[in-house]
């Protein structure tokens, strides 16, 4: 018994091992890994498994400007890989007929290990994060049933979710399956500071190192986690009145008026403009906010005003190593990883 | 001989008639288990409720509405001693969409037998359901097909939407838009507007056997979403969705339930 067992796990491994390593071959890897310094994911694998068929279903979905209402709009439209999927040089996203959405649009990264989605937080499964900007009449503005209807009258698509789910019948349960599939994937964690405090043989400038000392003393508290983000809400002192409620039209909670959902800060490089109204045009500008430009309101984060004084204190020295520090989380592997790109 | 046989096949149909129905008359028929149909009859007042028709609510205030849907789920069933059965969540979460006649009614199988005398349920999609991955969103949970009762950006399900046209409005086209849903919030707790409804049988018991089909009338009285105990007013209010407001209309709905009649046939 205990030997057929062995046995079985053995042949098991085996064909995992051949497979995935067919799969390396032909630079088509699928497979879902935790990296070492990054907690356990929030998302249920279990109900919805990465496979290859899945995330080339969800790739395809993502490009495919089907899913606007007139075909001009995809979810690569404003998630741009080089830009770690946001959108480049965009303060606030252009959506069809040109439209102008009212917060910067998000990295798609990481999605994994996420507990909330979108800068208010207001959805908690990334399987429910995809209808919106499909309904969205700012962004691609086509409703979700319409949607699923274009995909079934597609012929590719047809082969694809049978290849994925063993039926070509199009249902948005599967639909919502494939997209998380693909964006699930999307996991950025091979910066030079990942290789570094993981030890595989990089080293940080000691400009850098003094950077990532003097982050973990200012701004840790809240970009916690080598994920750099503490998955909560905060209002960092933007504004005097709040243009956007941000997570207060979630909890109806006057205590969350102007509060924001923590940006990861992986990628940070090449995400500008920053903040959820893509206000700030440069990291520069972002840590000169912090020093001295926090705008006292009613709900702006305790740790913005400490000992009776507003922002975070930084010399010109320490904000310059705390930037040299956060370009090391650009993850160049991530940006051109050849899985994720459209074409 | 030809007429011989049609008697001899007539006789053997009678008596499988009558064995049948004194079978249903008699209580050792109460085995095993069977189902039972709860029907919604939408209704505004006394009448039923129809679309496009112009009443007067209990506020004297002119509504027609042309939309009414509204989610019961996780069903219970209660006999005489207070032994309940309560339905495998995954086969009631149902949406009653008044244009939509097929909708109306639900059927509740595998049901011990037994005589019931309550029924209870919620109003709306509780909250382990929604926030659920899209595996658990099929049926009448599905997003795509929930005919809107579902909220995109603030994700949760929508209890009650009901939308018509009031003189009494003052929004752009007299239109009145109440859309409430909340169901207390994930990890942050927000307005929770699920209600729970038990409902008695007056008169009759639902008699549920392996032969048996009851079927439980249950009155939805749409003019208690204006009344008590908040009297809503269309001219005051006209648009009632995610707000704190919200509470008061959900506490309206909350008794527009009443069981009226089971038939045990």
């Amino acid at each position: 018994m205990n030997r057929s067992v062995l046995i079985g796990v053995l042949v098991f491994g085996l064909v995992v091992y051949g497979s995935s390593c067919n799969k390396e071959d032909d630079g088509n890897d699928v497979e879902f890994r935790v990296p070492s310094n990054f907690p356990s994911p929030t998302y249920n694998f279990t109900s919805n498994p990465v496979t290859k068929a899945g995330f080339e279903l969800g790739r395809k979905l993502f490009y495919d400007p089907l899913l606007s209402r007139d075909n001009t709009i995809s979810c690569g439209s404003c998630h741009i890989q080089t830009s770690a999927f946001t959108h480049h040089g965009h303060g606030l996203s252009h959506g069809i007929d040109d439209l102008l959405g009212k917060r910067n649009s998000p990295p798609v990264m990481n999605m994994a290990w996420s507990e909330t989605f979108f800068w208010d937080g207001g959805v908690h499964n990334l399987d429910l994060v995809t209808p919106n900007p499909i309904e969205n009449p700012v962004e691609m503005d086509l409703n979700f049933s319409v949607a699923l209807d274009k995909v079934r009258n597609n012929l590719d698509y047809k082969k694809m979710f049978k290849a994925a789910f063993g039926s070509e019948e199009v249902t948005s349960a599967k639909f919502l399956q494939a997209m998380s599939q693909f964006m699930n994937m999307l996991v950025s964690a091979n910066s030079r500071y990942d290789k570094y405090v993981r030890g595989e043989g990089e080293t940080l400038t000691s400009d850098e190192v003094e950077g990532l000392n003097l982050f973990k003393q200012k701004c840790s508290s809240c970009h916690s986690t080598d994920l750099f983000t503490d998955n909560e809400f905060h209002n960092n002192g933007l504004s005097l009145a709040f243009a956007d409620s941000g997570r207060y039209n979630i909890t109806l909670n006057p205590s969350d008026m102007g509060k924001f959902k923590t940006p990861s800060l992986r990628n940070i490089e090449k995400t500008k403009p920053y903040m959820h109204n893509g206000s700030i045009g440069s990291l520069e500008s972002v840590l000169n906010h912090y020093a001295s430009g926090v705008k006292q309101s009613a709900t702006l984060d305790p740790l913005l005003q400490q000992n009776g004084q507003l922002g975070i204190p930084m010399t010109e020295d320490e904000k310059a190593k705390i930037i040299l520090f956060l370009k090391t989380l650009t993850d160049t592997d991530f940006l051109t990883d050849r899985r994720f790109a459209e074409f | 001989m030809k007429n011989m046989k049609k008697i001899f096949a007539a006789a053997i149909l009678f008596t499988a008639i009558l064995s049948t129905s004194s079978c249903k008359k008699d209580k050792d028929d109460l085995t095993g288990t069977g189902p039972v149909t709860i029907e919604f009859d939408n209704r505004f007042g006394d009448g039923p409720l129809n679309f496009g028709t112009a009443y007067t609510n209990q506020n004297g205030e002119e509504v027609t509405l042309n939309l009414f849907n509204y989610y019961v789920s996780n069903f219970v069933l209660l006999k005489e001693d207070g032994t309940e059965y309560i339905v495998p969540k995954d086969e009631c979460y149902h949406l009653v969409r008044h244009d939509v006649t097929a909708t109306h009614s639900l059927t509740i199988n595998n049901v011990p037998a037994g005589e019931y005398t309550k029924v209870k349920f919620i109003i709306g999609v509780d909250s382990l359901k929604s926030t659920s991955d899209a595996s658990q969103r099929t049926g009448d949970l599905d997003v795509a097909t929930n005919g809107d009762m579902y909220w995109m950006w603030n994700s949760g399900y929508i209890f009650m939407k009901m939308e018509g046209t009031s003189p009494s409005s003052t929004e752009i086209g007299n239109i009145f838009n109440y859309h409430i849903g909340l169901y207390g919030g994930y990890a942050t707790p927000t307005i929770n507007n699920l209600k729970s409804v038990t409902l008695s049988v007056t008169d009759d018991k639902i008699i549920v056997g392996k032969e048996r089909a009851p079927e439980v009338h249950v009155y939805t009285d749409a003019k208690e979403v204006f009344g008590s105990p908040n009297p809503l007013f269309v001219s005051a209010s006209a648009v009632i969705m995610g707000s704190p407001a919200s509470v008061n209309v959900a506490a309206n709905y909350a008794d527009m339930f009443k069981l009226d009649h089971v038939h045990n046939d």
